[in-house]
């Protein structure tokens, strides 16, 4: 049984269709990445996956669940990270983790959580005066609190500095070692090249091109790869006809 | 699985949330200072508004005449009669803005000018014309025996405080639950808080829970300070007084969730709140009674709930009424929160 099915789906905001047909599966075990330019309707299909939005049509399946069904069961085993959350800023960061995790019925104590995200040392500060990557780490420890068995992560290194990344990467990798699934959406080539299993390129709610990040490159052709090794980044550009869109 | 939680060091959720609700409630020294401090200026400026003697004195001007003399002499010896002295061509202004209730006219025999729909004037009007009557050689056919006693708890400002009391729990309350809530709503922490197992009732019941702390140095400053400073009898047990500022901060609480539960930014819950607040400042009794508008009107102020806790407040604290003759008051209070609490649970917006 698969971690994540989930079959034409369907959101639309007023004319606008976010999400158009989308089908894909993330197996157990598996890190899947939704890669697309901003505005590609990733962030509207996590959101649909970890049960914030209804679709307009489709179906969704989670560890073999329907949200209408078994949301309260699910909200126990999964993980979420929303881009750009804001944690209260006047808790600290152990006050923060002890509300989390006090949803859980089960899970890591506090400590093994600040050890987890290594902010041990910040345990008693403000999350209003962590850094950036601080902050992220944290949402990333709330999300980890009942010891998911999914997590989904929107977006979780962007506007993060180099390292903060790099401390990210390592940090969601020994959460796959430990037997974890992950689904991430990213407009970061480098991060889906490093994480990821499988990838699905979205762009305009639709699907583009699904594989692995080895099997995307080398189907892109001989051309470009002679002239350098091929990254995602070639791919996508390929795929969509254009660079990263600013919002 | 299921029956035995391990929240890893965690106290239940409701615990939690309101803790949470009440550390940042304690780190923000501006929201501090209105809870701790406004009671205490509103207390203080209630002493300095109402010394300890109840009755103020009749002020009254002269006009310029050849028997002003006569008449200034004759009311100076007079107890509970202040003359005021008023520059020549003032005496209008000084009567229309109420420095004085009642302006005398020296001619034989003198004219009153006082304003008919003052109370005051009405009042000096009597006293002036007693003592004129009296000094131009006036016979009483008798002279009643007085019998003066003191009731503690009949004089305005003991009527009054209660009302303070009972709008500072509204205010506070309202206040307090519906800022955070939409707060926390554009900053995007309810959407990821509902992304977790939390139940949604358990964090507004955090809400309410975490207001409750403070419902006693928002109740208590004023009762103490009218109790110890102006003297206000506290005739009802503390007991009961408690249950009647608890009832009604809950009630306050379930009606400032429900002002909260669309609201997407400050401007909008000011104006609910303002829209909810304004007109129960004016129709419940706080200043003056309800009973002064219209019959047809009554029931529906009656069911009002601020109304309910300053009546009920009334009636523990002056009257020495226990929680029971005060049900009726606290249903009403109990049905506002619970309706209230229900209904956001049902409405409210969490993204």
């Amino acid at each position: 049984m698969p971690a994540v099915t989930c079959d034409q789906l369907v959101k639309r905001y007023g004319a606008v269709v976010a999400v158009d047909g989308l089908s894909f599966s993330v197996e157990r075990g598996e890190c899947f990445g939704l890669l697309g330019p901003n505005g590609a309707g990733k962030t509207t299909t996590i959101e649909i996956l970890e049960g914030l939005l209804e679709p307009d049509a489709g179906g969704v399946e989670i560890l073999g669940l329907r949200w209408r069904t078994a949301e309260r069961e699910l909200r126990q085993r999964l993980g979420i990270q929303l881009q750009e959350t804001q944690l209260a800023e006047k808790l600290t960061v152990e006050e923060t983790l002890r509300v989390f995790r006090s949803f859980y019925h089960r899970g890591r104590t506090i400590d093994e959580l600040l050890a987890i995200v290594e902010l041990e040392s910040k345990r008693g500060s403000w999350v209003g005066r962590l850094s950036g990557g601080q902050k992220q780490r944290l949402a990333v420890a709330c999300a980890l609190a009942g010891d998911p068995d999914l997590l989904f992560l929107d977006e979780p290194t962007t506007g993060l500095d180099p390292q903060s990344r790099r401390q990210l990467w390592d940090l969601l990798k020994r959460f796959r070692q430990d037997g974890g699934t992950l689904v991430l959406t990213t407009h970061y080539m480098d991060e889906a090249e490093t994480l990821c299993d499988r990838v699905a390129i979205i762009d305009h709610g639709g699907m583009i091109a699904q594989g692995t990040p080895r099997d995307l490159i080398a189907a892109l052709g001989a051309p470009r790869v002679v002239t350098h090794s091929g990254t995602l980044e070639d791919v996508f550009v390929s795929l969509t006809g254009r660079h990263l869109r600013e919002e | 699985m299921k029956n035995e939680i391990d929240r890893g060091g965690a106290h239940h959720p409701l615990i939690e949330l309101t803790l949470a609700r009440l550390r940042e409630f304690l780190r923000e020294p501006e929201a501090l200072f209105w809870t701790f401090v406004f009671p205490i200026i509103m207390s203080v400026a209630l002493a300095i508004a109402f010394p300890g003697s109840g009755v103020k004195p009749a002020v009254v001007g002269i006009e310029p005449g050849d028997r002003g003399a006569a008449i200034r002499q004759a009311l100076a010896a007079t107890q509970g009669i202040t003359i005021r002295d008023i520059r020549p061509g003032d005496e209008e202004r000084a009567l229309r803005e109420g420095e004085v209730h009642l302006l005398i006219v020296p001619t034989d025999p003198p004219a009153y000018r006082y304003d008919v729909a003052r109370e005051e004037s009405h009042l000096a009007r009597l006293l002036v014309d007693d003592a004129l009557k009296r000094a131009a050689g006036r016979k009483d056919p008798f002279s009643a025996r007085e019998e003066p006693v003191r009731i503690a708890g009949s004089r305005y400002v003991d009527w009054l405080i209660p009302g303070i009391v009972g709008m500072t729990i509204m205010g506070t309350s309202m206040w307090g639950i519906g800022f955070s809530v939409v707060q926390t709503r554009m900053r995007k922490v309810l959407k990821r808080l509902i992304a977790s197992p939390m139940r949604k009732h358990e964090f507004l019941l955090a809400q309410i829970g975490g207001r409750l702390v403070f419902l006693a140095p928002e109740a208590g400053v004023p009762l103490l300070l009218g109790a110890f400073v102006l003297g206000m009898p506290i005739r009802g047990s503390m007991l009961s007084i408690s249950v009647v500022c608890l009832v009604g901060a809950l009630a306050f609480g379930g009606l400032g969730l429900l002002l909260a539960s669309r609201a997407r930014t400050f401007e909008a819950i000011s104006g609910l709140m303002n829209l909810a607040m304004v007109p129960m400042w004016v129709v419940s009794g706080v200043f003056f009674s309800s009973s002064n508008f219209p019959q047809a009107v009554q029931p529906i102020i009656q069911a009002l709930p601020l109304t309910a806790l300053i009546n009920a407040l009334r009636a523990v604290i002056l009257e020495g009424a226990g929680t029971a003759g005060v049900w009726r008051e606290l249903a009403v209070l109990a049905a506002w929160g619970v309706v209230g609490f229900g209904v956001a649970l049902r409405i409210f917006r969490w993204r």
